[in-house]
């Protein structure tokens, strides 16, 4: 029974798309619900209502980490919560991590049962992942 | 000035997206040195959106039509001014609740609201070259005026407001990937909401607010 859902927010459809397959790819076989909010239309650009409608299908039990790539997507993201019924507020944690590295990284946690603080403890890190060990 | 009713919002919002329309060339110009060159497009196709969407509703109050603007932006915007106009009509919506006019305590209580929520949703400060430069000198200013709002002393502000953002260094956004070489071109927020003054002072006051040349005056 997995508890922690994961929302990618990018800018980019194609980008968010990607990265779901990669995800689904890194977490196995588990079951965990990962999914993208991302693009406006056919245009590049975030939508907030497409967030919040985002949010309010990740499963009723759990816990939801959002990453997002730049900046304007987190104005998005936090109107997205503020819509929220209040109840469900305190369920969805934005995290402040590398899109890419970072959401692999949450997945990877979440998808072996990690907690909501594990996974976003695993996303924030990957912000000193040294890459190439010289 | 005259209240602002139902209809005149709806007037004005109109008026608003033509003249993003008419300007679009000129925001996407300055858009394109300092940041990713679409504020102009994005800004018209939102707001055009915007008045399909009161056209096709008509909103029972003003309250009603600011939360329709603000839902409509959200999904039509993209980049960071999506959220940002948003939370000024959500404000609004707020403030107005129920009314089908503001009067002017009201219309200043409900941009002194929009301002307050700008910043609290961008984090930006007055200096950091967004549209907080341009919505704090024109709030503070309406806030002083005591007896008649004076459309001249108002375009007044607003057009210092604009140019003082030309020497700034941005502290948001793509623009602040620049540094120091987003210095010696206007904020294009701050032009984008320029407009949204010129316009709303056009509609309320008795001998509406000549219009600035940004043409010559921004590029």
């Amino acid at each position: 029974m997995a508890h922690v859902s994961i929302v990618v927010v990018s800018h980019s459809a194609k980008l968010g798309q990607g990265l779901i397959e990669l995800l689904k790819q890194l977490a196995g076989g588990s079951s965990i619900h990962i999914v993208s909010a991302s693009g406006l239309g056919d245009e590049l650009g975030t939508d907030a209502t497409l967030v919040l409608r985002t949010l309010e299908d990740c499963p009723a039990d759990s816990d939801i980490v959002v990453l997002f790539d730049l900046g304007s997507a987190l104005l998005s993201c936090e109107m997205a919560v503020e819509m929220l019924p209040e109840g469900c507020r305190q369920r969805v944690h934005i995290v402040d991590a590398p899109l890419v590295e970072g959401a692999i990284a949450a997945a990877v946690e979440a998808s072996i049962g990690g907690t909501v603080d594990q996974v976003i403890r695993r996303a924030v890190e990957a912000k000193q992942l040294a890459k190439v060990n010289h | 000035m005259n209240h602002l009713s139902t209809d005149t919002f709806v007037s004005f919002v109109e008026a608003y997206a033509n003249r993003l329309v008419e300007m679009r060339d000129v925001l996407n110009n300055l858009d394109n040195r300092i940041g990713d060159g679409d504020h102009g497009t994005n800004m018209a196709r939102g707001f055009s959106a915007a008045v399909d969407k009161l056209k096709s509703t008509p909103p029972p109050d003003v309250a009603v039509g600011c939360q329709l603007v603000a839902m409509t932006l959200l999904g039509s915007v993209g980049g960071a001014s999506g959220p940002l106009y948003s939370t000024v009509f959500m404000k609004l919506m707020a403030e107005w609740k129920g009314l089908t006019e503001v009067n002017r305590v009201q219309l200043q209580q409900g941009l002194q609201a929009a301002l307050d929520g700008l910043i609290a949703r961008g984090k930006a400060s007055v200096g950091d070259k967004t549209m907080v430069d341009l919505w704090t000198p024109v709030v503070r200013r309406l806030a002083e005026t005591e007896s008649v709002w004076d459309g001249a002393d108002l375009m007044a502000v607003v057009k210092e407001a604009v140019l003082g953002t030309k020497d700034m260094i941005a502290k948001k956004g793509r623009a602040a990937y620049l540094g120091a070489r987003s210095q010696g071109t206007c904020d294009p927020g701050s032009l984008s909401s320029a407009l949204f003054f010129e316009e709303l002072f056009a509609a309320v006051l008795p001998k509406g607010a000549e219009r600035i040349q940004w043409h010559t005056l921004a590029l």
